[in-house]
This record gives C-alpha cells, structure tokens and sequence, in this order.
C-alpha cells in the first residue's frame, strides 16, 4: 500500500520532480492563455464592429455630414440620402410600444408580484417569458395575417374614439405605424413583466407592512409605496425595453408600410431604420447607397448603446439577483 | 509504551472544581505528563499576515509536534483560522493576502515548495462539509486520481482503506457510487476526512470540523482524531475548549492575532501563565 | 373606516393588473393556437423532404432551408460557444477587476446591438471581400451574436458554484486549472449545458442577420461558400409574396420554428428549475 511517502520527494524540487512539477505548473498557465485570449476576442470583436462600421460609411459620412441625420429625402435613383424618416419611423413606433406596453407590462408585474399565489405567479411568469423567446418573424406572421385586418376591423371604432386627433387622421390601409407600434407592444411586454416583478418582489417586506398598518388599502399600498421603492429597477427594465423595440426587425418591417416619409398619423405608413436596412441591403447597387444604409446602421447602434447603458446601471442595481 | 504513547481514555469522571478553584465544567482526561523533547513537524517562526492593510497576524512562533493533536483556540477574529490556513499555504487563494515570515515542515520552507505537493503532505478539512457533487467512491479517489499516487487497479482498495481509517466505511460501503450529497451532515464531513486521508498527508488541519454538526457526529469525529493520531499530525481549531481539552496534547491560546500561549493542554487548562489565558478559560469574554 | 371610493379604487386597479396579465398570457396562448391551427395541421412530410418548387406548383417543401439553418447554427455554435464559454471562464476564475469589468461591460454592449447591425458587420467582413452571399458570412453572424450570451451565462453558472468546493480541491493539491476543470465545471453543467440549448434557440430564430449574408436559395446549398436558404427568412420571403401556396407554408413553417424554439426553450428551462437555478 502507499504508506511509503510517494509525496516526499515531489516536494523536493529535484530533476525528474520538476518536469512533473513544470507540467503541473504550466497546466495553470495554459488555462489561463486560453481563456484570457477567448475573453479579449470579444473586445476585439466589438471594436472591429465599431471600426467597419465607421470605415464603411465614410462616403456618405463625406458627403452629407450632419444634414444626413436631418434630411428628409432618400432617392437612391438622385443620391440623396437623408434618414429623418427612418429615425422618426424608429422612434414614433418605439414610443407608441412603451406608451402601451409600461402600463400593461407594469400592470401584469404588479399582478404577479403582489397578488398572484407564488406557484400560479411562477407558473404564468415561466409562460410570460416563454413569450420573449418566439422569433421575430412569428410575430410578423401574425402581425401581417391577423393583426392588420384586425385592426382594419377595428379602424372604425378607433376613429371614432381617437380621430379627433392629428394621430388618428387621414386612410388607413392597414400596414402602418400603428400597427408597427401594437406589435412592438406585444415584444416587450415580458422584459418589461419579467424584471419589473423580480424589481417589485425585492422591495422589503417591512416596506408594505408600514403602510398597511396605516390603513392602506393593498392599491394605495402598492402605489405610493412599493412602485415608488422599485422604480429604478422599473426605469431600467423599460430602457432595456426600448432598446429592443429600437432594433426590432422583421415584425416591424412586415406591418409598418416601408414609405420613407414623416406623417403625422399613425395610420399612415412608415419606416424604421432596421427595416429599411433589412429591405434594401441586399439590392443596393452602388456603393453610396449602401454607404449610406450602412450608416444608418451606426445611427442604430449609437442609440441602442446609449439607451442600454442607461438601462444597465439601473437594473442591475435593485433586482433580487443582486449586482454584479 | 511510553506515557504519551498509552491510549488515552475519554473522561468518564464528573467535572473537577476547575481554574483558581471556580467551578467550571471542563472535563480532563488522565493527566499527560510533558514529554521529552519532542520531534517538530510544523514550526511557525515569526509570521506575519495581512490582508489587504489589515494585519491579521502578528508575529506567531510556535511548533507542532509530530504525531500529536494541536489545538488552537481564541475568541471569534482571534487569527486562529487564519493561521490554521497559512499553514498549507490556502491564504493564497485570497488576492490582497501577504504573508511574512518563515514555515517550516519536517525543516523545509514551505514557500519554496510547490503548492499542490504542499498540499498533498499536509490536508485540510473545513468547517462546513463540502463533498464534490460526485458519487462517494469517486469523492474519496479525486485527489489520488489527480496526483497519480495511486494506480486504478488499486483505486478500490484504497477508497476502502480510506473510508476505513475515517471510521465510515460500514455506512457507505453499500451505496459507493451514490451521490455523497445523500449522506448526513456528520457522514459528509467524515467523507471529507477520508478524502483528505486519501492522499496520505503527513498532517491534517481540522478546521472547526464539528462546529455544524450535532453532539453525536461531533463525539465521533472527536474518536476519529484519538485513532488517527498514530498515522498523522493533528492540527485541529476550534472555539469549544471543551474538545480541545478533550482531544488535544498542545493547545495555543489565540488572542487578537497573536499567540497569546501554547503549551501542554494540561498546563493550559489548569495553571495557564498569561492572564489572557486564565480570563478566556474561565469565560470572563469570548 | 374606508371610504367607498378607496375601496372602488383598490378593487379596480387591482382588477385591471389582473386583466393585463390576462392579455400577457392570452396573447402567448394565442400565438400558440393560432399557430398551430394554420401551420401545424397542414404540415405534410412534403414540407420536411422536398425543395421548393416554382411558383404554382404544389408539393413544395423546405428541405434545404432545414438543412440551411441546421448548417448555420452548427457554424455559429463551434464560433460562439467555445470563445463564449472560455470567456466566461477566465470571469468567473482569473479575472482582475478592472480588465473583467471593461469585458463585461463590453459583452453586454455587444449582446444589445440589433441583430441587423451585426449581420451588416459580417457582410463588410465577408461577403464584401468575397464578392457573394455565403453560409460562412450567416454562420460567423449568428456566431458572433452568441459570444456574449455565451460568455454571460457561463460565468453566472461557474460563479454560482460554491467557493467551498474549489477550496476543497485544492487543500487536495489539485492546481488552479486542475480544478476548473475536474470540479467546476461539472458542478455547473446543468446551467451550462442549458444555456447552450438556450442560446442556440435564441439565434435559431434570428432572420435580420441572414438577409444580406446568407441570403438564401431556392436549392441545395453545398459547402460553405454559397448562399443558403434559412428557415426563418424563408417564412418571410414566403410571407409577404403575393402567393397563397407560399403563404401556407409559411405558416407551416413558423409553426416548425416556434416550436423547435419553444420545445428547446422548456426543456432547458424545466431542467434549470429542477436543479434550483433560475434561467435567465
């Protein structure tokens, strides 16, 4: 049996202990290579990204400057490229989707937070979550074979509530901005549930418990005590949100119209960024229009960095997973 | 046999009038006479720790003898843990850790040493148990498979004997291949022990190793260190005194990140020098 | 005592959190139905085994748009997990807090970049220099938007293994490396396996990238430097053509992808919960 002290003599430092010693040693320093290599692949990636994106789109960058961001006009045809369309498309129909998804998403968090048993609040927020992980396409599916008669269906009704309003004038055909908007809706809506409930469930116990001894109702209690304790957390989720719906493609480009020109309805027809990019990209001839979509694609990714890195800093700070 | 090396018997008489003539309830084995100078298998000389600007041990100079059980106690934030740990060098996973000062085994530096053989000679097990999510058998084999101490052909053998020396192989011979998660709380920890016995360190460093664990599980680790005295070193922390005069031939008195006293168990139990020693003893704090 | 008012005002608002939850759930449940009333009672065998056909005839399928996607995420998997994985790694075991902080910083910037973007990326990168659309240019796509999800769900999975167990290995003597790997990482594999099987679902779907690099075909795609067709650009370009034949099968085919998507998606999920993690 090893009773012998085979560890002995690898303590001792001598010829044939110190291959298996270098060995052992070197097996450490491997890993680390390895590994530290794979982690600075992904800073080199990211730059080159910002670098062909850059080296890219200097023709346009050249030719228009600033006034690319305020133009209006994109003619392929003359070469004038201006893409304060595709950014109003963007953001009009990302504006719309929060304006209906923070009150429904927040509503359906609160719901599963403070009311809802935990097994059915697990069991339904597992089905919610289910809900951000179908493709964007299936969405686009649905926006453009049951949503858009359905709203057609519903035009009238709209009209007659809402048509008072430069919002809700003019045809509707439809693909629109709207319907762009009730579909980015649905998208967004489980990140908006999903971490506000984890932000509203952190919030301490002892919180509710002081404003029920009161005499709060459970609403008032929610309200004006908790919502405001989580409200960073909530912030975060619905900038985590927007940057989605930012970069959203396909179910947008399906249902919003693809007109480049700035309307004042919302039944009118539109275009964001990602999908003029996802429609044209393929067929640009020259190399100033794709100069240009590729530009655009830097306007895209400038935004989305910002907006996420507003929501970073305030998600990671209050959900119950804690800080990283 | 010499005294020290006669078995000594657990203490089966009611507690005696304890220091300074107060009552205390610290049962003492028989009476063990100093021996005669003793062979060192761990001397500490001069050593410093800190961590990050924190000085957490001031100068600590002390041997542990071989085959004999080593204690240390002291109030919680004492050192003691702290320098259980420099002693197999584990200090050095914290990053803003600094040691200074000179450890010796069998009079080799420590620091000169490659770290994994360090830690073959001398084990460690810690205060919660911490099994591999593994089965039993392939728990107990991790460390011999990964130092290639022992051969696969003698792996089951050897799984036995280890489970054997840690007192728990009739327990688990019958489920070798489940999950170690499945055993007790004081099965785990002596699982942990046959690990660390699987290696055949030169010596053993018990931190705490009983204090989560209940008085059963506790009463048979304390056996298990009576019976692995003769194989293996002993170096055992813990902040119940009763075990360590229990248990223990030498025992240190940890104070604030200094060796406050160590010396024979008896002595320190009965007629300790320092007056730290006596107020920690009878209890005044800690 | 309550007033009336307050007491209508908790009943209300209450109510109403619970009808958003309502449309929340339906909304999923919907999908699902719908989906599958079109899609999934008029798939045929047809669908899984031939190639398209031209415009008009019936008997088309999507054969090669399987195969296709099957092909990308295989290309995108041997490029994302491994660098995604060993990144998470070096976080989760060697990292120093500055440098890990600018790579998690910079990983969760390139996890929050649209899709579209990263397929423009992979196009100057490939197929501009190659002169043609490839299955090379869609796979490094996919692959590249796998990195950071990769890298992210490794490190909270090997983080989450206790300390106490690589301390463990350690006072055995195991070498740092030694015990990443023997002790770690099987601790952990059940939240890194699924997070493959999650990640590999998250990019199964994605269509932006592929529309300009993959591109697509109406045939055979071999080897990887001709454009490919994909399951889910197919299910667009089928559904805004004007063909109600196509249009079918879009449908049939979206149903096949969500619930591939789907299926992945609770499979790794169920797993997860049974071991006490929560996915993410």
């Amino acid at each position: 049996m090893s009773t012998a002290a085979p560890t002995a003599f690898e303590a001792r430092p001598s010829g044939r202990a110190s291959a298996f010693w270098q060995r052992l040693r070197s097996g450490d320093d491997i890993a680390y290579v390895i590994t530290l290599t794979c982690a600075l692949t992904i800073l080199a990636v990211t730059a080159l990204l910002i670098f062909e994106l850059f080296r890219n789109s200097a023709l346009p960058r050249e030719k228009f400057g600033w006034s690319f961001l305020t133009g209006t006009t994109w003619d392929p045809v003359v070469g004038q490229y201006g893409a304060l369309p595709f950014i109003y498309g963007t953001v009009v129909t990302s504006a719309l989707a929060l304006l209906m998804g923070i009150p429904l998403g927040v509503g359906a968090a609160i719901f599963l937070a403070e009311l809802a048993p935990t097994k059915i609040s697990n069991g339904l927020t597992f089905l919610i979550e289910l809900l951000a992980a179908v493709p964007s396409v299936i969405f686009g599916l649905l926006g453009i074979f049951v949503l858009v008669p359905a709203l057609v269906t519903l035009e009238p009704a709209i009209r007659a509530v809402l048509g008072w309003t430069p919002l809700f004038s003019g045809p509707f055909y439809g693909v629109s901005m709207f319907s762009a908007g009730v579909v980015l809706t649905i998208m967004i809506i489980p990140f908006i549930i999903s971490i506000s409930r984890e932000v509203i469930l952190a919030v301490p116990t002892e919180q509710r418990e002081g404003a029920l001894a009161l005499g709060a109702t459970k609403w008032e209690t929610t309200w004006n005590v908790v919502l405001p304790f989580a409200k960073k957390g909530i912030m975060g989720s619905i900038f985590l949100a927007l940057a989605r719906s930012l970069g959203e493609t396909m179910a947008v480009t399906m249902v919003i119209g693809n007109e480049p020109k700035i309307h004042s309805s919302l039944f009118a027809p539109g275009y964001s960024i990602a999908a003029v990019i996802a429609n044209n990209f393929a067929e640009a001839s020259d190399a100033l229009e794709k100069g240009a979509l590729i530009e655009l694609g830097l306007v895209l990714f400038g935004l989305t960095i910002i907006i996420n890195g507003f929501a970073r800093v305030l998600v990671l700070s209050t959900t119950r997973k804690g800080a990283k | 046999m010499s005294p020290m090396q006669a078995p000594i018997s657990r203490p089966t008489s009611p507690p005696e009038p304890g220091i300074i003539g107060q009552p205390f309830p610290i049962q003492m084995a028989e009476e063990k006479t100093p021996a005669p100078a003793e062979a060192a298998k761990l001397s500490a000389t001069n050593l410093v720790f800190h961590y990050g600007s924190f000085r957490a041990l001031h100068g600590i100079s002390m041997q542990v003898f071989d085959k004999r059980v080593t204690a240390f106690i002291g109030p919680s934030g004492c050192g003691k843990s702290t320098f259980l740990r420099t002693l197999n060098r584990m200090n050095e996973t914290i990053r803003s850790s600094r040691v200074e000062g000179e450890i010796l085994l069998d009079g080799e530096d420590i620091f000169k040493l490659e770290v994994s053989a360090l830690r073959r000679r001398v084990g460690m097990v810690f205060q919660r148990p911490n099994p591999f999510p593994k089965s039993i058998f392939d728990n107990i084999a991790y460390g011999p498979r990964i130092n290639g101490t022992v051969s696969r052909s003698g792996m089951k053998d050897h799984v036995e004997q280890s489970l054997r020396r840690a007192a728990l192989w009739d327990e688990v011979k019958d489920k070798l291949y489940e999950s170690a998660s499945g055993l007790s709380g004081g099965q785990q920890q002596r699982l942990c022990i046959a690990r660390a016995l699987a290696v055949n360190p030169e010596v053993l460093l018990l931190d705490e190793p009983c204090s989560a664990l209940d008085p059963i599980a506790t009463a048979k680790i304390e056996d298990l260190i009576f019976q692995l005295k003769d194989s293996c070193t002993i170096v055992i922390v813990t902040h119940n005194m009763q075990q360590a005069a229990r248990v223990a031939d030498y025992t240190g008195f940890f104070l604030m990140g200094k060796l406050i006293e160590f010396d024979n168990t008896t002595v320190i139990f009965k007629n300790p020098s320092r007056k730290e020693t006596e107020d920690y003893i009878t209890g005044r704090f800690g | 005592m309550l007033s009336f008012r307050r007491k209508a005002v908790n009943v209300i608002m209450l109510s109403l959190t619970g009808v958003c939850t309502l449309l929340a759930v339906g909304t999923l449940l919907f999908v699902l139905g719908y989906l599958f009333i079109h899609g999934g009672t008029s798939l045929t065998m047809n669908f899984f085994t031939k190639l398209p056909t031209p415009v008009g005839e019936a008997g088309g399928g999507m054969a090669n748009a399987l195969l296709g996607s099957a092909k990308l995420l295989l290309l995108a998997s041997s490029i994302g997990i491994p660098i995604g994985f060993l990144g998470g790694v070096y976080l989760a075991e060697f990292g120093g807090s500055s440098f890990s902080f600018v790579v998690r910083y910079t990983t969760d910037l390139l996890n929050g970049v649209p899709s579209i973007v990263i397929g423009i990326f992979a196009y100057t990168l490939i197929v501009l220099p190659q002169g043609h659309f490839s299955t090379l240019s869609g796979g490094l796509a996919l692959g590249v938007m796998m990195i950071p999800i990769a890298i992210r769900s490794s490190e909270d999975f090997l983080r989450a293994v206790p300390v106490s167990l690589r301390e463990g290995a350690m006072a055995l003597g195991a070498s740092k490396a030694k015990t990443i790997f023997t002790v770690v990482i099987p601790a952990a594999k059940a939240g890194l396996i699924t997070g493959i099987m999650l990640n590999v679902a998250r990019v199964a779907g994605e269509t932006a990238p592929l529309i300009f690099t993959a591109f697509g075909n109406r045939y055979w795609s071999p080897g990887w430097e001709q454009p490919t067709a994909a399951l889910p650009v197919m299910i667009y370009t089928y559904a805004i053509s004007p063909y109600p034949d196509w249009k079918q099968q879009a449908w049939s085919a979206g149903f096949v992808l969500l619930m591939l998507v789907l299926t992945i998606n609770i499979f790794a999920r169920m797993i997860l919960s049974k071991r006490g993690h929560v996915a993410r």
